[in-house]
């Protein structure tokens, strides 16, 4: 079921040349993929929202996917040779119809809407992206969930031959990462297959990733191979790496700061050498959308 | 190696001023025209602290290589060390000015992240030898200079360790500069000048 959550981001009233192009990608990225809905694309002007997106550039060239590198370009320079299709999820663990779909078979099923979104880096800078995806859940129906599941796992390809950065154990590969089930339900928790309205460039996580809004960037598992239900918490990749630093649940919390920087201020992306830091907003400012699922928890120990 | 040296003569050392300052305005340049990426400020950080890095392993290398290879980098020493203090200094205020800019946290920053702690000891430790760097002070000091110049080996190594504590994950790069780094200063442990020098003998 497509549309339970609706934008409030929108660009602002008077649109910059490159945002402009943006739209008009969406409208042309759209109907060549032959994909419903244009959603917010085409009534761009409103009200309130004072946040546009990032250019094509920004979010493209600036990105963090280990597998090709540390460096901020090493994706976009390498990324290239990442084989996407043909391309298969794998869904197993706690549900009704375990297998590998093929994507354009999921493509075939969903939806696919445009979500404007707040990205919040752990390192703390930000931008926003205008995806176009479909909600995890309207996937994880397809696939039946059961009763037993409590959370969602889920895993990046692994292909040393086309990842150059795996030649270095940064991390454990594959990388790993997971969600609790009523966050990986909930109606902002997208499966990404497409920004600006054209499918996902491999740097972004082609052909489908997750994004996960109201955490920081990592939690937004890239390229994904493999989707588990489980019943317990499944082990996520920074989180193995460095448990203090990296909590399981990650959400943008400027109240609660990474060990080694403060995460109460970050750096929107595109604004130069001498643009001002801005307050980082809590749960990246989906808070009406996502606090009641963490009702009665301390963020400061559970972060 | 004797040609080199003899080559090297020729070469005036405010050439390495000019050359080795050149990126500092440049890279700058390049930031303010986008050319570094769509986050200049975190680039334009980057490269000047790699830089005054990697200044710091060529000063670390001027003595072994004189004495392991014959290579006389002496002459150009000070210049080299006068140029990284300058790229440290850039490093400290692009952070300040332009990353942190809030002055309540660059001082809870420098308190309680210890990549920073570390950072701002070692900055502090250089500013004595960049004020020192001039023959007036050489002459005053006398041997005592020589004592206070040591420093940088401790300042090597916290440059480099500020590195590695500021990484996510486990990365080569700052490894290799703390490797390196620490390779520069073992070969000056007199163990291993006395077999080198046992073996110049034999």
């Amino acid at each position: 079921m497509a549309r339970r959550w609706t934008n409030t981001l929108t660009p602002a009233d008077v649109t910059p040349e490159a945002a402009f192009w943006n739209r008009r990608q969406i409208i042309a990225g759209i109907a060549g993929m032959g994909l419903a809905s244009l959603s917010g694309a085409g009534q761009a002007q409103a009200a309130e929202g004072e946040l546009e997106p990032n250019s094509w550039e920004d979010v493209t060239t600036y990105c963090n996917f280990y597998e090709f590198g540390t460096g901020k370009g090493d994706p976009a320079a390498y990324a290239g040779r990442m084989t996407t299709s043909p391309w298969s999820v794998k869904i197993d663990g706690l549900v009704d119809k375990p297998g590998d779909y093929d994507f354009q078979q999921i493509l075939g099923e969903m939806t696919i809407e445009e979500r404007i979104y707040r990205f919040r880096c752990v390192e703390a800078w930000s931008m926003v992206v205008p995806w176009n995806g479909f909600e995890l859940a309207d996937l994880l129906n397809m696939a039946g969930v059961q009763e037993g599941a409590k959370y969602a796992a889920f895993e990046t390809l692994y292909r040393p031959e086309e990842m150059p950065g795996t030649a270095y154990r940064v991390l454990d590969w594959p990388y790993r990462e997971g969600l609790r089930l009523d966050e990986a339900m909930h109606p902002l928790t997208l499966m990404a297959t497409g920004i600006f309205g054209k499918p996902l460039p491999n740097q972004n996580g082609a052909p489908l990733r997750l994004v996960v809004p109201w955490k920081y960037g990592f939690k937004s598992i890239k390229s994904i191979v493999r989707i588990t239900l489980t019943e317990k918490e499944p082990p996520t990749s920074w989180n193995m790496a460095n448990a203090r630093e990296y909590g399981f649940y990650s959400n943008v919390n400027p109240n609660v700061d990474h060990p080694r920087w403060s995460q109460a201020t970050e750096r929107r992306i595109g604004g130069g050498l001498f643009a001002r830091r801005q307050p980082t907003l809590m749960f990246n400012g989906y808070e009406e959308d996502v606090a009641s699922l963490y009702d009665g928890m301390d963020l400061t120990k559970q972060f | 190696m004797e040609r080199v040296n003899q080559t090297l003569r020729w070469v005036p050392v405010w050439s390495l001023y000019l050359l080795g300052l050149l990126p500092l305005p440049w890279l700058f340049y390049l930031g303010l025209t986008g050319a570094l990426g769509p986050e200049p400020v975190k680039a334009l950080e980057h490269e000047y602290g790699e830089l005054a890095l990697k200044l710091l392993v060529l000063v670390l290398a001027v003595t072994p290589l004189r004495r392991f290879l014959g290579l006389n980098l002496m002459k150009f020493r000070r210049a080299l060390g006068v140029i990284c203090f300058t790229y440290v200094l850039a490093h400290l205020l692009v952070w300040l000015v332009l990353d942190v800019q809030i002055p309540s946290q660059i001082l809870a920053d420098i308190v309680k992240r210890p990549y920073i702690t570390v950072g701002m000891v070692a900055f502090v430790l250089m500013v004595p030898l960049a004020v020192t760097s001039n023959n007036g002070s050489v002459r005053r000091l006398g041997p005592r200079w020589r004592k206070l110049h040591r420093l940088t080996y401790p300042i090597a190594v916290l440059g480099a360790l500020h590195y590695l504590l500021l990484v996510k994950g486990f990365q080569l790069e700052p490894l290799t500069y703390l490797a390196v780094i620490l390779l520069l200063l073992i070969l000056r442990l007199p163990i291993i000048q006395d077999q080198t020098a046992v073996r110049a003998r034999e």
